[in-house]
């Protein structure tokens, strides 16, 4: 990777620097095992810039920065402060920016996180920008997954749930497209992928659309769920008669091959029920954790 | 020379002025728009609608006597008539003759139609697209990655 670059869209990383972050994320990870103090970004500082609220993300973020020995600077409730005044998004940038080594931005509006890159002096790493793309957790998702299988290619990977509003599953199906895989997208008739990322991946994904887990629950490898917000649905009775279809229970990891595995982005409201959590197909907890040390080699890449 | 290009040429014969041809049959009306010729201007200007054409099997041309465009109109043409060409007349005669070009980058010229998108926000930046496709027309926005077709683009211009 070269050095003091943004991370706007997963598009911003090839496949070789992909592989390579995968490599120094296991190290990382071995090394918290180990409980091996690190010092690398020692005199560093991170600044966290979250307009929209976030628990993980954030956590995961500040943890990992610490973890390698640097700080973390942020403004509680950036909406409240800076934009609340009127001041633009390229002015905050342009000012936190010269107050830290790094910024990790979450922004309401698509797009945010690359006009934050082009007036940041320091790189921009995004956390999710709209309904545009969650690029860090797309990173964690397939390392996840390459941990899992050993590779990415020649998987069957089933992504469910909330397949139009939902930033992960964008980010994944943007990334997914540069490898050989069979993408299988479950969701209700209205929650259906945007024909504005699917334009974008159609012709180098191999996809199969349907409204029916059983249809493909049997051949998938990575069943990737996501949560139904009760929001997105003008009509509750619309609402209650889609979602039972659409949550993972023991009857459903029953159908699934052995050496499957399921992950969740998280937090995960009652799509996975908790009888599921203990069978060793479920890996969302695994996939949350790896969530630090992939960010410990994503801030090692963009600041060594 | 088809024939209809010269009963259209005894019609309007210009001195001086800009003459805009091979416009996608139908379009004169949208070149107009975009020049801001719709909203008053008082420069003559005639309009030739479903022209036989030799090389587009019809067409529209445009002759505006008196006025002489800006980059900045011809890129607007461009994504309106991508293989139009532009004759500057002096004195009668084609003074300069070329054809428009499709920037690789639309800067400032219209808006994202995605309302979500930070550059409708009031942040200090103008729009910005990248020109993915010539033909079919796509643009993609800089900042949000949303495409927009021939369709939203005309619609926007
Ligand atoms: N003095 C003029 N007044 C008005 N229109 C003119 C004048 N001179 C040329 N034109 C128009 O300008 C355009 C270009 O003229 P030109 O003589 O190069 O046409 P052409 O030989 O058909 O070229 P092309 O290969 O571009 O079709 C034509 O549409 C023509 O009718
Ligand atoms: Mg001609
Ligand atoms: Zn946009």
């Amino acid at each position: 990777m070269k050095t003091n670059r943004s991370l706007v869209s997963v598009e911003d990383l090839s496949t070789e620097e992909l592989m390579d972050l995968f490599k120094l994320s296991t190290d990382m990870d071995r090394d918290l095992r180990s409980g091996k103090r690190l010092t690398e970004m020692q005199g560093k500082i991170m600044a966290t810039l979250f307009y929209e609220p976030s628990t993980r993300t954030r956590l995961s973020f500040e943890s990992a920065m610490r973890r390698l020995g640097g700080s973390v600077i942020s403004v509680a409730d950036p909406r409240s402060s800076s934009a609340a005044k009127g001041e633009s998004l390229a002015d905050s940038i342009r000012v936190v920016s010269s107050y830290s080594d790094l910024i990790i931005i979450r922004h309401p509006l698509e797009g945010a996180a690359k006009l934050a890159s082009r007036f940041s002096s320091v790189p921009v790493i995004n956390a999710g920008d709209g309904s545009g793309q969650h690029p860090t957790q797309t990173l964690l998702d397939l390392y996840t997954i390459h941990r899992e299988f050993g590779r990415i290619d020649d998987l069957t990977i089933t992504v469910l749930g909330d397949l139009k509003y939902g930033r992960t599953t964008h980010s994944l199906l943007l990334a997914l497209a540069r490898f050989e895989v069979r993408v299988n997208l479950v969701s209700p008739p209205i929650l259906k992928v945007p024909s504005h990322i699917l334009d974008r991946v159609k012709s180098s994904l191999q996809m199969v659309e349907t409204d029916s887990l059983e249809s493909v629950i049997e051949d998938t490898d990575v069943l990737y769920v996501t949560r139904i917000q009760k929001e997105r649905f003008a009509d509750m009775n619309e609402y209650r008669s889609v979602i039972g279809s659409y949550s993972v229970v023991r009857e459903t990891v029953d159908l699934m091959k052995q050496q499957s595995i399921i992950l969740h982005p998280l937090p995960r409201v009652d799509e996975i029920d908790e009888n599921v959590d203990n069978d060793k197909r479920a890996r969302y907890f695994e996939q949350a954790a790896y969530g630090v040390p992939v960010r410990m080699a994503l801030i090692h890449k963009i600041l060594e | 020379m088809s024939s209809g290009e010269e009963k259209l040429l005894k019609i309007s014969k210009i001195k001086e002025g800009t003459v805009i041809d091979h416009i996608p049959a139908g379009k004169a009306l949208k070149v107009l728009s975009v020049l801001r010729i719709d909203r008053g201007c008082n420069h003559t200007v005639s309009i030739g609608i479903n022209i036989k054409s030799k090389k587009l099997n019809h067409k529209d041309v445009v002759k505006i006597e008196s006025r002489f465009l800006e980059k900045n109109e011809l890129d607007k043409i461009s994504l309106v008539a991508p293989d139009a060409t532009i004759s500057i007349i002096r004195d009668y005669e084609i003074y300069e003759k070329f054809r428009v070009e499709l920037p690789d980058s639309v800067v400032g010229i219209i808006n994202c139609n995605n309302q979500n998108c930070i550059t409708n926000s009031g942040e200090p930046v103008p729009p910005e697209f990248k020109v993915k496709s010539k033909k079919p027309l796509v643009l993609t926005c800089v900042y949000c990655e949303r495409n927009m077709g021939e369709g939203e683009v005309h619609s926007l211009l």
